[in-house]
């Protein structure tokens, strides 16, 4: 307890230097937090996925469809008993800067197939009723302020021209791993009027195909089968887990997020150096107080656990008001970015790594001083007196 | 008025070393970051618009924005190449190029994560539409047959994708014959093969793109009139500068958004780092300046000369970063561009405006975080100086 009592009165003796110290801790761990929740909002798709869906699609690469036909032939497919498709729309909602993802569906099986869209009985009718209707997660209706009823007009990227649409209802995800940043509207919808548009090849083809399996571990079993039935076919299939298949995705921007995850480290290294620099000023600084007290009797060991407690003091105040203002920080930044990130939280792992980096840099600042003041002759230290 | 040497101010930072080193370090990482940011952004910008030809013209279906969406159909393109206003070459054939461009996806030679490369066919014709095109290894391919040449970053990226080797897309081996550097383009992250080969292959009726050299530069309105006022041509006409130039936008001004808010957080940790130096050489030279003041010294001498060294102090760091910074020109990386959703290879490319930018940046980190300390030391009052030395 007395030894407790000098740490922080040892912390605060110089008190401008610890506040400034402390406010670049808070900054640093709060920042650290953010960078790793941003990482980890990118792999959201991926958390998003349930290992009972497959996704079928063109072996060739995304961008190519697969025929309707297809279907039929799918659904028999041993161990397949779900199967729904959608189709990347790409449309612009007034400009390009207003990016969210826009499907087209086949809506009855597809919301069978995500039961994680709670959607209510009477919106969830009249979406299936109006072939032009559409349905957002809450998120992304937030984020435009768009009520149940609004009229939203898309302009198409990949399928030309402008696209009216109504919307029908508003889902709400049944946990925060669901998405809530997309749009869905209907398949044949699409099918159709891109057919009377263009009259040529748009029509009838499918942009992935979503397939539920009876067991998880059936998985690699079904996958083989299908890619096997489609093999030497006009449009070959890739069949992979509704995970591996995101997870394809974030691998594509993985060089910025390792540049992210270098980038959390690096100011956790930069807090270090200047947390550094404040030990070791403040050890300078009672060189001939630490003489004394060996003078005293009191061991070098004492003289260590006063150096590391208080860098560690100080760490752990500024790291743990760092923590607790990562909360709010982090939603007003997914407030700010809108429905870039589908979700946006703040994981119990990275607040246990943002302590944890907190006693880390108090641990290493404390470490250069320590040592050297452990060592110094009392005569020395005593000779520093005035 | 009378300044306090310069020397004195770099000495004063020499007996300090490890303090100094400390805070150097810091404000070095932050301007490391933010250098490095900015080269990113820079490099995947040079990238994209040295890939235009300022003669080119590119067309695309309207509102299409990107080639992989877009579609040309063959009557489209045969009024198109009837303009005038097209360049022709030495034996009087039209430079018009017509071209699918797909995307496939390849494995990476890393580490076998797939990535999606763009596949564009083309002819001889394309490749003299840009001049900054030429084969580094093995020769063209045949027209006619089922022979693709690889870019530099392509064939040393993804498996498959090297000379001699084989690539299976579309149903077909295809043999790569030779490999071509593009000049640090965005073509080194292509696949190139013969444009009716393609269409058959990959079952597509129609172009994906169509290329054209201006006959007189400055011809873009004329033609732009011309292809819209027919009704016919529902076409965006670009200059191909400005097309790649687009395609840029949206991960250039991301990733600079991202690494300038980051450098401005990361700032705040460094400015109060040699805040806190400063605060201390201050504080522990008390005498000295009490002693300067009563040699006559004025208080904006002791100001300047604490800004000084918090400057100096800061440049160190600005330099120490931009040198490690400008040792990142030697990284190749590639990452995805979401505006093409194809992969895209590039260099940190350090210009000197972005030197200028991070000195500057370095300079007022230390201006900020010196200024409040120098303010004390030149507030204090002589007696108290001198009591205290």
């Amino acid at each position: 307890m007395f030894l407790l009592r000098l740490l922080f009165k040892n912390a605060f003796r110089h008190r401008l230097r610890t506040v400034l110290t402390m406010v670049g801790l808070v900054v640093a761990i709060c920042a650290f937090g953010l960078l790793r929740t941003i990482v980890d909002a990118w792999y959201a798709g991926v958390e998003g996925t349930s290992s009972t869906r497959l996704i079928t699609r063109n072996s060739i690469s995304l961008t190519f469809p697969l025929p309707l036909s297809y279907a039929e032939r799918l659904r028999s497919v041993e161990g397949v008993t779900g199967l729904s498709w959608s189709n990347w729309f790409g449309g612009v909602y007034i400009t390009e800067r207003n990016f969210f993802p826009q499907f087209a569906v086949d809506a009855p099986s597809y919301l069978a197939l995500y039961p994680e869209y709670v959607l209510k009985d009477d919106e969830k009718k009249a979406f299936l009723l109006d072939r032009q209707g559409v349905i957002v997660g809450r998120k992304l209706a937030d984020t435009y302020g768009w009520k149940v009823g609004d009229q939203i007009a898309l302009r198409g990227t990949i399928y030309p021209g402008t696209w009216v649409f109504n919307l029908r209802g508003i889902w709400d995800g049944v946990d925060a791993k669901t998405d809530e940043s997309q749009m869905l509207m209907h398949w044949q919808y699409l099918s159709e009027t891109a057919r009377k548009r263009l009259g040529r090849s748009m029509a009838d083809y499918v942009g992935v195909y979503v397939l539920r399996i009876d067991q998880p571990d059936n998985a690699p079993l079904v996958s083989e089968r299908i890619d096997t039935l489609f093999r030497n076919s006009l449009a070959e299939t890739l069949t992979e887990t509704e995970k591996a298949f995101q997870l394809s995705f974030v691998s594509m921007s993985e060089t910025i997020l390792v540049a992210i995850n270098a980038v959390s480290l690096v100011i956790v290294v930069i807090i270090m150096a200047v947390m550094a620099n404040t030990m070791s000023m403040t050890a300078r600084e009672r060189l001939s107080e630490y003489a004394t007290l060996k003078a005293l009797g009191f061991a070098p060991g004492f003289i260590v656990k006063l150096l590391f407690g208080e860098s560690l003091v100080i760490a752990l105040l500024g790291g743990g008001m760092g923590l607790a203002l990562t909360l709010p920080v982090a939603a007003a930044f997914a407030k700010s970015v809108g429905t870039l990130f589908p979700v946006f939280r703040v994981s119990e792992l990275t607040m246990a790594l943002q302590l944890l980096a907190s006693v880390v840099v108090g641990l290493v600042a404390a470490a250069w001083p320590a040592w050297k003041m452990s060592r110094i002759s009392i005569v020395n230290g005593l000779r520093h007196v005035a | 008025m009378k300044a306090i040497p310069f020397s004195y101010i770099a000495r004063n930072l020499w007996v300090r070393r490890v303090t100094t080193l400390l805070t150097a370090g810091g404000m070095a990482l932050v301007v490391f970051v933010f250098a490095t940011v900015l080269m990113m952004g820079e490099g995947i910008r040079a990238t994209l618009v040295a890939t235009g030809q300022p003669d080119n013209v590119l067309l695309l279906r309207k509102g299409a924005g990107a080639e992989i969406n877009s579609g040309i159909e063959r009557g489209q393109a045969a009024v198109v190449e009837s303009l005038d206003g097209i360049a022709t070459d030495g034996e009087g054939r039209r430079l018009v190029s017509k071209e699918p461009v797909v995307l496939i996806n390849l494995p990476k030679r890393s580490n076998g994560k797939p990535s999606n490369v763009t596949v564009r066919g083309t002819s001889a014709t394309g490749m003299a539409l840009r001049p900054q095109v030429r084969l580094i290894e093995g020769r063209m391919f045949r027209p006619g047959t089922s022979e693709i040449i690889a870019g530099r970053s392509v064939a040393g990226g993804f498996r498959g994708a090297a000379l001699g080797e084989t690539l299976r897309f579309a149903q077909r081996d295809w043999v790569v014959v030779g490999v071509f550097d593009s000049d640090k383009t965005a073509f080194d992250s292509e696949i190139w093969g013969d444009a009716e080969q393609m269409l058959a292959a990959f079952r597509r009726p129609v172009y994906s793109t169509m290329v054209f050299r201006l006959a007189e530069p400055g011809g873009l309105a004329r033609m732009k009139d011309a292809i819209e006022a027919d009704p016919r041509l529902k076409l965006d006409v670009k200059a191909e500068t400005q097309f790649y130039e687009e395609q840029s936008q949206a991960l250039a001004t991301f990733i600079r958004i991202l690494g300038l808010s980051l450098s401005i957080i990361f700032s705040i940790g460094a400015i109060v780092g040699a805040m806190i130096t400063m605060f201390a050489a201050v504080a522990q030279r008390v005498g000295e300046i009490g002693t300067l003041r009563a040699l006559g010294f004025r208080r904006g001498a002791v100001l300047v000369a604490f800004l000084a060294e918090s400057l100096l102090l800061s440049l160190v760091g600005g330099v120490a970063g931009l040198a490690a910074a400008s040792a990142m020109q030697a990284v190749d990386i590639s990452t995805t561009n979401f505006q093409t959703f194809s992969e895209i290879a590039f260099q940190f490319r350090l210009t000197p405006a972005i030197v200028v930018q991070t000195l500057l940046f370095a300079l007022a980190m230390g201006l900020v975080g010196g200024f409040i300390p120098a303010w004390r030391a030149a507030r204090l009052k002589i007696v108290d100086g001198l009591r205290a030395a």
